[in-house]
């Protein structure tokens, strides 16, 4: 016997009177974290800081948080946002700390704003490229950068891009998704920039061993191209990889030669109305 | 005299992770999950690692292994640190780049520690176990385990029959660890603080002299060599009880425990505040195996239920509390506690469950209650036997005439479906006792679909194959083939075609009977199973819970091969009755239970006579509060 209220015959939720943006990062051994696991995490952490989140009506309820393309499983990130929908108003400042004295310490929330799409437009729309750090361990930093010039160079690569699903067993546990066949992506023309300069930026952890930073911004293509295509496209290129590369978001928002990447809550203050 | 802090394995594991199913589980740091440091304030710490030798989604809402983790971490003088099962691809990734087996909070390799605790609530377990103790570099066999290596104790139901295990493991607790644990720590600590006198052996001798810890290696078992049977189990050590005693919590409100449940990233399969409100049951099913061994009834009283179930929501943000025992409807104070808990969560988004209960009207008021204005979906119940004469053999005192009028109450109120369990393969079933099932089955539809008044009303029968077990009155039984298993499975769904249309609104979910045999070897088995156990997982045998990685060919391959050589075979272990003088591999542990009793039982289920439960009406001597010295604990008037 389990059961979970209110039903239908109750009456509906309170409406959401607010809606919030939060950036958040993931970091440490979180980024291993899947999109469903941070999910989880999120509405427990809602749940325990007791905030007066609004919940969907129908059969069984969910609390209103929206998640905007999550970083790959496997990837740290110092850029993900999340859409939250309160039935009462509160200052941002105060749901960051409620919820930063919930959350995993892998999971801080950075920032909070109050999100007018009235005022400052559909958030996902200014979410179209990400800025990447990618760290190759065990590799040469002179042959990472000839790689790159020479994947700079090329009009197009096509790369298949294998999505390993749960075990057999996890298939048939609770919420285990089958897994995908591999499919085939354009990796080239979805990099919008690729630093070489920062090859060379931070101390290796084994001087013994060289290792490369590299840089690169990233269209928020469909299918997703991600930071390990490109290095997959490096390796293809001749490149010798060592231990897997670790992938870190910078930053997400809208990017242009001129501007740079221009991440969504910085045009806010510009935006928001006067008192 | 410390053993200097190993280092972390993380920058060896993480490379692992990036293809590894699953990562989130080889993290650690969830919500209320401990790292103490290595060495606490005493000038011995003792180091314990808990596990669980399955995988994380079923190892983590372990309720025993959460309250061993908290009461040893409370110590000033002590730590504790989980470790699970790695699937196989991650033991390949590990064997491959040279890890060991480690712990989830700090990665730390578990070979470093003092002990490895491992609870084992599954015979199915067991190639798991191997694989883990495999993994940290230990010796498989107890025996070629060197000085500074980790004692290996297992505990949990499993334990009640450690005897395939004894040539792997070190010990095995009987009973709750609640008590035990602190009483282990500090032998140890003492141990330890002395200079570790008589080195391993000499720290085994002191855990058993106290019967804190049965050690198989301190005992010698004798074979027949005519009829294969055990002649004789003897001690050959001075330090050595007679009979090891299981360990018996009396007052479950002084151990409040798990305080704060660990809320795991991953999926699990219970996603809940669990508290457990009583601890053993009375109600005498013969089958039931974990009815029997932790006796008497223990409840924790209603204030204490609540607190803890408050303080738990408030610690881990579930949204459902689970009322745990094993027949949660049997607490005395259930309806009090259900209607003041329904009150304090109505209008939360808090859930209330109430896991195994049994068939009456009661239940269904009760049921009402927690699902206050909530969605009634779907009611389960387990009759377990098909027929009448087959529940007073396995005494499941139910009626079909008491659950056709609760499932008339419970469609007229609005259920839509019902969930019935069964088991099939039972001692004297016949098939007619299975094919039973179609017409009671047929009886909720009819009834349901005339209370209720439409037709949109289903029943779910679930069938699992019976497996005896140690010390149940079933223990002397013949296991059902599995043939005959899957034949009556067969005339069954039969007998659903047969109903016509209602019929339709009958799903049958059942077990094929083949891999219950071992289990059955598993769990009757004597020392001479070990090396079957060790052949299968040397070929490959792991997780074998798990119908995906469960290879029975194999098994009953290797259990041929090694068996024969001894002139044994799986059928000698399984579908063969024993009788009253033989002697059983678990003769010489002590649950508490009356032989006698036991025999008497079983010759009653045979002659299809009931007991009652002995909370309600008078004791039937089944040994257990006389010959531990413990009684019932009601928490009426607490």
């Amino acid at each position: 016997m389990s059961g979970r209220r209110p039903a239908p015959s109750t009456p509906p939720p309170p409406p959401a009177v607010q809606k919030l943006a939060l950036r958040y990062a993931k970091r440490g051994t979180l980024r291993f974290a899947s999109h469903r696991v941070l999910q989880r995490a999120f509405e427990r952490a809602v749940r325990r800081a007791d905030l007066p989140i609004a919940y969907s009506a129908g059969f069984t309820p969910h609390p209103r948080l929206s998640y905007l393309g999550a970083a790959p499983t496997g990837a740290a990130s110092e850029a993900e946002y999340l859409l939250l929908r309160l039935s009462e108003v509160l200052p941002p400042a105060l749901v960051q700390a409620r919820l930063n004295a919930v959350m995993p310490p892998g999971l801080p929330i950075l920032q909070a704003v109050t999100w007018d799409d009235a005022v400052f437009g559909d958030l996902a729309k200014q979410l179209t490229a990400s800025l990447w750090q990618v760290e190759l361990d065990q590799v040469d930093g002179a042959g990472v950068a000839a790689s790159a010039a020479a994947f700079w160079a090329l009009e197009e690569f096509q790369a298949i891009q294998v999505r390993p699903g749960p075990t057999g067993a996890a298939e048939s546990s609770r919420g285990g998704a089958r897994s995908k066949p591999p499919r085939q992506i354009e990796v080239r023309g979805n990099v919008l920039a690729l630093d070489l300069a920062k090859t060379s930026g931070r101390p290796c952890p084994d001087p013994g061993k060289p290792c490369a930073i590299l840089e690169m911004v990233l269209r928020h293509a469909t299918p997703v191209v991600r930071p390990d295509d490109v290095i997959a496209a490096l390796a293809a290129t001749g490149l010798e990889i060592g231990l897997p590369p670790r992938a870190t978001r910078l930053a997400q928002g809208v990017y242009a030669v001129e501007t740079g990447l221009v991440q969504p809550f910085s045009r806010i203050a510009a935006l928001a109305p006067k008192p | 005299m410390t053993q200097p802090e190993p280092d972390s394995l993380w920058p060896l594991i993480e490379p692992l992770l990036t293809e590894a199913h699953d990562p989130v589980q080889y993290l650690g740091g969830e919500l209320n999950s401990r790292s103490k440091d290595w060495s606490q304030d005493q000038s011995e710490t003792i180091r314990w690692v808990l596990a669980f030798p399955d995988a994380y989604s079923v190892a983590v809402p372990n309720q025993g292994l959460q309250m061993l983790y908290e009461i040893i971490n409370e110590r000033p003088d002590a730590l504790a640190e989980r470790a699970y099962a790695p699937w196989p691809d991650m033991e390949q990734a590990m064997r491959r780049a040279g890890v060991e087996w480690f712990t989830v909070d700090s990665h730390r390799p578990a070979s470093r520690f003092d002990i490895i605790g491992l609870s084992l609530s599954t015979e199915l377990g067991y190639t798991n176990l191997l694989t883990c103790l495999d993994l940290s570099g230990l010796a498989l066999h107890a025996k070629d385990r060197r000085q500074s290596d980790p004692l290996v104790i297992v505990g949990g139901h499993c334990a009640f029959n450690p005897e395939p295990l004894a040539d792997f493991i070190d010990g095995a607790v009987l009973g709750d660890g609640e008590e035990v644990v602190g009483a282990i720590t500090d032998s140890t600590r003492q141990w330890k603080e002395q200079g570790k006198p008589g080195g391993r052996a000499g720290l085994l001798e002191r855990l058993a002299r106290a019967d804190l810890v049965y050690v198989p290696a301190f005992y010698t078992v004798g074979y027949d060599e005519q009829s294969k049977q055990i002649a004789q189990v003897f001690p050959n050590n001075p330090a050595a009880a007679p009979r090891p005693t299981k360990k018996t919590v009396l007052d479950l409100d002084e151990w409040q425990y798990p305080k704060a449940p660990l809320v795991p990233f991953a999926e699990t399969v219970h996603e809940r505040a669990s508290v457990e409100i009583f601890r053993g049951c009375l109600r005498g099913c013969r089958f039931c195996q974990a009815g029997m061994i932790t006796r008497p009834v223990r409840e924790r009283s209603a204030p204490v239920i609540e607190r803890m179930a408050q303080k738990a929501i408030a610690a881990t943000g579930f949204d459902e509390v689970g009322l745990l025992s094993l027949s949660s409807a049997d607490h005395s104070q259930i309806a009090k506690l259900a209607k003041t808990m329904a009150d304090h969560y109505e209008g939360s988004q808090t859930g209330l469950s109430l896991p195994s209960t049994r068939v009456d009207a009661f239940n269904l008021e009760l049921a009402q209650e927690l699902h206050r204005g909530g969605r009634r979906s779907g009611l389960t119940f387990a009759p377990e036997g098909g027929s009448e004469r087959m529940r007073r053999v396995i005494n499941k005192q139910v009626t079909e005439e008491d659950l056709i009028k609760t499932v008339a109450t419970a469609f007229g109120q609005g259920w839509r479906s019902v969930k019935l369990y069964f088991m099939c393969g039972l001692p004297t079933e016949e098939t007619a006792d299975v094919t039973q099932i179609a017409a009671l089955a047929g009886r909720v539809i009819a009834t349901g679909r005339a209370t209720a008044g439409h037709k949109d009303i289903s029943c779910t029968v679930s069938i699992g194959p019976f497996v005896p077990k140690p010390h149940t009155p079933f223990q002397w039984a013949a296991q059902c083939p599995p043939a005959v298993v899957d034949e009556r499975l067969a005339a069954l769904r039969q007998a659903v075609a047969a109903l016509g249309k209602p019929g339709r609104a009958i799903t049958i979910r059942a077990a094929p009977g083949r891999p219950a045999m071992l289990e059955g070897l598993l769990a009757r088995g004597d020392r001479r199973v070990g090396t079957v156990i060790e052949a299968a997982w040397r070929a490959g045998a792991r997780f074998d819970g798990w119908r995906e990685y469960l290879d029975m060919d194999l098994w009953e391959e290797t259990a041929a091969i090694v068996l024969a050589e001894r002139g044994l075979s799986l059928d000698w272990y399984t579908t063969r009755p024993r009788d009253y003088d033989e002697v059983l591999p678990w003769d010489h542990l002590d649950a508490g239970l009356d032989r006698d009793w036991l025999w008497d039982d079983w010759v009653a289920a045979t002659a299809a006579e009931g007991v009652e439960d002995c909370r309600w009406s008078s004791c039937y001597d089944c040994g257990v509060c006389t010959r531990l010295g413990t009684e019932i604990q009601l928490a009426v008037g607490l």
